[in-house]
């Protein structure tokens, strides 16, 4: 018995709600990183498992696999920019809570 | 068996990302993810895409979390404390979320295409590896300028790092 191509949707689908529950939900701005990551790995999940289900010639199709590696990159990159953003932002600011830093609300 | 190592290493996941949300402490949530990645890397094994769980294990559960959990260090952060709650973002956020689980349940409930509830065994590769094959992809083809231009991202992000963290612009 293997799992099938729904239960590796199920999964991911789930992963990206918890993800989104955590943006929706928390003030720190750190953890509201963190879940954006578990949102951007759910999709990765779902890719690999398309990937892995669509067998073309009795292989998966690699490009799938390929696309997941530029989003980790690009994921890489991301994640280094965002947190120097957060550190001047606490430089100038002295907190990390969402709620405090107002200055652009209408 | 691999049925059970499957839902082992999804709850596994699961629980762990339930644990980034709901656990007060930023040091204890950014320790939660790096199980929660160690779990999907798992789970990119069970479908045989080895090259991107040894991927997600280097890069998203060593590098990224070091770099995390060194700037919550940096910030000397405490756990928050217990704040009023904001009812309206509170019952938003959960209509929301319920809304996408209803949906994800509808989507997954009816009866999408064929090859939807199809089982795979694992693979058997008897001429290449996971990795040659991915690589064949990557670089294979008639050019490989993704590659080429996620080079110049990183390049750029990297200015950009450097340029963030300078005491002032000038």
């Amino acid at each position: 018995m293997a799992p099938t191509l729904g239960d590796y949707l199920l999964v991911s689908g789930l992963l990206f709600s918890i993800g989104l529950a955590g943006v929706l939900l928390r003030r720190n701005i750190l953890v509201i990183f963190m879940c954006l990551e578990l949102m951007l790995n759910a999709a990765n999940l779902s890719l690999v498992a398309f990937s892995r289900f669509q067998l073309p010639d009795g292989m998966p199709n690699y490009n799938a696999q390929v696309l997941v590696f530029f989003i980790i990159t690009v994921a890489a990159a991301e994640v280094a920019v965002g947190l120097a953003i957060i550190v001047s932002l606490y430089r100038a600011k002295q907190t990390t809570h969402v709620e405090d830093l107002n200055s652009l609300k209408f | 068996m691999q049925l059970a190592l499957f839902w082992l290493f999804a709850a596994l996941m699961l629980l762990f990302g339930v644990a980034v949300v709901c656990l007060r402490s930023p040091v204890s949530s950014a320790l939660s993810l790096v199980m929660s990645f160690l779990g999907l890397a798992m789970l990119f094994f069970t479908l045989d895409a080895f090259f991107i769980g040894i991927v997600q294990i280097l890069v998203y559960a060593g590098a990224v979390m070091v770099l995390f959990l060194f700037i919550i260090m940096l910030l000397d952060l405490k756990s928050e404390g217990v704040r009023r709650l904001n009812v309206f973002a509170l019952s938003g956020g959960a209509l929301v979320l319920l809304g996408f689980v209803g949906l994800l349940v509808k989507v997954l409930t009816s009866a999408p295409g064929e090859g939807y509830n199809v089982a795979k065994p694992a693979l058997a590769h008897p001429e290449a590896s996971d990795v040659a094959l991915v690589g064949h992809a990557l670089f294979g083809g008639l050019n490989n300028y993704p590659f080429q231009i996620v080079a110049v991202l990183l390049l750029v992000a990297t200015v950009g790092v450097v340029l963030l963290s300078k005491k002032e612009l000038k």
